[in-house]
């Protein structure tokens, strides 16, 4: 019993041990530029930009290879920000400002296949196998993920209603602006 | 008393002498009433009764929720119709969840309401505000701010003086004036208590000086009081604003984005003082208001006590109705009231007053380019500087507007009202002033985002370390069981 608990302890602590000093020796060096981008960007990690996530992502702004308007979730504030870090200008003709939707589960639909659960990157998904699953409203930032992967469709995307304490006055109308 | 001069402002057209020798009159019980569960700042109230209950007048029909809120009390006694999604009173002309009553012509009083506090000056501070917290009392001068939240603020800070405010700069509203007129015992009693309530020594009434019959009734009301000044103040536009007020009276200059109880001055409207009289002294929500309906386009202009929740379309059609076609309808003042989407909609706490605007009134032109006059620097109360503004928002560079001060603009429209271009210039900051905030609001969801996106990724990993420890150590048993079975094997051999 103590030979085993021993020679697993002393297998942890040198495996351990070298893993340890793996890391700190083998460190890949880390582009300043890349974590700078990545403190930018939403961190929601949807994968909408076609990326894995937003590292991903911001690993390739960083070599020029990404067009600095995928990143949905972010919106326009992201993409000004992108754009003066990088020094590039906007182009905004490819990008279509989408209002924010979430995602809705069609009880009589869902089959319980759990797929949902593992593609949602914030664990706004609830359920169980073989079980009802269910989207938290409060938490899906509206990637759309589960949405493309449902095999049953029975998850619907919902734009998120204005209320009252969300609409604000537009802008005026310059050629039809009136006092 | 020495006063402060203020920064620009206008002088518009008043026009208030049309309600303003009309005593109040009351409007009887609708056979219908609408009760918005949003009628303050803060977190909409939540609907306690449903379609079917029968209520009595007074009864809770909707709490409130979290720290900013404020209930809402059946305004007669009646039956639920329905909660249901009714268009606002607001600019958007959105719904929102209305209770709506019918209301059973009986008028009878609910039995549980709480006894009035017969010495409130013997009461404990948090006895008064639970009272006023109960009673559903907003800010009844506009801004709908539930006045428990500003009652408070003499536990957080030292208040020194309570000021009431009967300045109502805003032309055509006349409610004030004869609220202070007609009721000037209740208004004086309800700001004793809210004084003692936040521990303030002083009460300072500031009434503009084109209602010099409020001013002379106030000041022989209050001759008993020492520590209370009846104080004229200039008619200037946004006079009343409560910062503008503050430093009419102090010559204190409240800080951006602090408030004016940070310089020790507390602002009432004289309106909520009388409601926190009624809470106090009989025990009785707020279930009524006085508005002042008014404007070009209506017949005969008067001054309504109303229920909350009447439709404005029969409290005009109490004032003779419509006698000219009507441009546009406005929520409180001409200067900084907003537009109604109609008259369809039911009177809320915080409304002052309902105009029904002639397009003469409205005066709407096209704009033209800027001149550069510089008269909306002048004029801006606020010492901001209105063409910058305008011009950077008109590039939606929403963040060189914020450097330039749009949060601290109050919206008072007199930029709007002076610009010889007719340029809508309070339109670009409130547009401005949106967007900001909703990039704000933006923000702190992604923030929520990252965080969730960051805890998963926590569970992932952890749940991964899990699976490899335990499949580590179903390993090593499996070796330590199979080396106990060959050392087994080997300890028996010699025996067999």
């Amino acid at each position: 019993m103590l030979l085993a608990i021993g020679s697993v302890a002393i297998m942890g602590a040198a495996l351990g041990g070298l893993l340890g000093a793996a890391a700190k020796l083998l460190a890949v060096e880390e582009n300043p530029l890349e974590v700078e981008l990545l403190g930018m960007l939403p961190g929601a990690q949807c994968g909408q930009c076609g990326y894995v996530g937003c590292g991903q992502y911001a690993a390739a702004l960083a070599k020029g290879e990404a067009s600095i308007t995928a990143c949905a979730p972010g919106g326009k504030p992201v993409i000004e920000a992108l754009a003066k870090k990088l020094g590039v200008t906007a182009d905004m003709d490819d990008h279509e400002e989408e209002s924010l939707q979430y995602a809705v589960v069609d009880e009589s639909l869902c089959i319980g296949c759990m797929r949902c659960l593992g593609e949602c990157s914030v664990d706004a998904i609830v359920g169980a196998a073989k079980q009802m699953h269910t989207v938290i409203k409060q938490e899906c930032h509206g990637c759309k993920k589960c949405f493309n992967i449902c095999p049953t469709e029975a998850i619907k995307m919902v734009t998120v209603p204005v209320t009252l304490s969300s609409w604000h006055w537009h802008k005026p109308q310059s050629d039809q602006a009136v006092h | 008393m020495k006063l402060f001069p203020i920064r620009g402002g206008i002088h518009p057209e008043y026009r208030k002498e049309r309600t303003a020798e009309k005593a109040i009159v009351s409007f009887p019980t609708p056979a219908m009433l609408y009760i918005p569960l949003q009628q303050h700042i803060g977190a909409p109230a939540e609907a306690v009764v449903q379609a079917g209950d029968l209520v009595k007048k007074g009864q809770l029909l909707a709490k409130g929720v979290g720290a900013v809120s404020a209930p809402s009390h059946a305004p007669t006694s009646g039956s639920i119709e329905a909660v249901a999604e009714i268009t606002a009173p607001h600019p958007s002309g959105l719904p929102q969840l209305t209770i709506v009553l019918k209301a059973d012509g009986k008028d009878e009083w609910a039995s549980d309401l709480p006894a009035p506090i017969a010495d409130p000056f013997a009461a404990s501070p948090d006895e008064i505000r639970a009272r006023v917290a109960w009673a559903g009392i907003v800010g009844l001068g506009g801004a709908a701010f539930p006045t428990p939240v500003k009652l408070n603020l003499g536990a957080q800070l030292k208040i020194h003086t309570l000021l009431l405010n009967g300045a109502e700069c805003e032309p055509y509203l006349t409610c004030d004036d004869r609220v202070m007129r007609e009721y000037a015992g209740e208004v004086l009693d309800g700001a004793r208590i809210m004084a003692h309530t936040l521990g303030a020594g002083r009460i300072v009434i500031a009434i503009e000086d084109n209602k010099p019959e409020a001013q002379r009734i106030m000041r022989d009301a209050t001759k008993a009081f020492a520590n209370i000044e009846v104080i004229g103040v200039p008619v200037q536009y946004p006079m009343g604003s409560e910062r503008h007020l503050t430093q009419a009276i102090t010559g204190l200059e409240t800080p951006a984005r602090k408030l004016t109880a940070d310089l020790g001055v507390v602002v009432h409207n004289v309106m909520t003082a009388r409601a926190v009289h009624k809470a106090v002294r009989e025990g009785k929500p707020l279930l009524s208001r006085v508005v002042t309906v008014s404007g070009g386009a209506v017949q005969d202009p008067k001054n309504i006590e109303a229920l909350i929740g009447t439709k404005l379309s029969e409290l005009v059609g109490f004032c003779g109705g419509l006698a000219k076609d009507a441009r546009r309808f406005v929520n409180g003042g001409p200067m900084m009231g907003q537009p109604l989407p109609g008259l369809d909609v039911p009177l809320v706490k915080g409304m002052s007053g309902i105009l029904a605007l002639t397009s003469a009134e409205v005066n709407e032109r096209p704009s033209s380019p800027c001149i550069r006059c510089g008269t909306c620097v002048t004029i801006c109360p606020c010492g901001l500087v209105p063409v910058e503004m305008a011009a950077v928002i008109r590039k939606d560079h929403l963040d060189q507007a914020a450097h330039l001060g749009v949060m601290d603009c109050v919206s008072c429209g007199s930029c709007s009202y002076i610009c010889p271009s007719h340029i809508p210039l309070v339109h670009y900051f409130n547009y401005a002033k949106g967007m900001l905030n909703a990039q704000d609001r933006e923000k702190r969801r992604l923030d929520r985002v990252k965080h969730l996106a960051e805890a998963r990724n926590e569970r992932l990993e952890k749940a991964a370390a899990a699976k490899k420890a335990a499949a580590a150590a179903a390993a090593a048993a499996k070796k330590a069981a199979a080396e106990a079975a060959s050392t087994s094997t080997a300890d028996n051999r010699p025996s067999a």
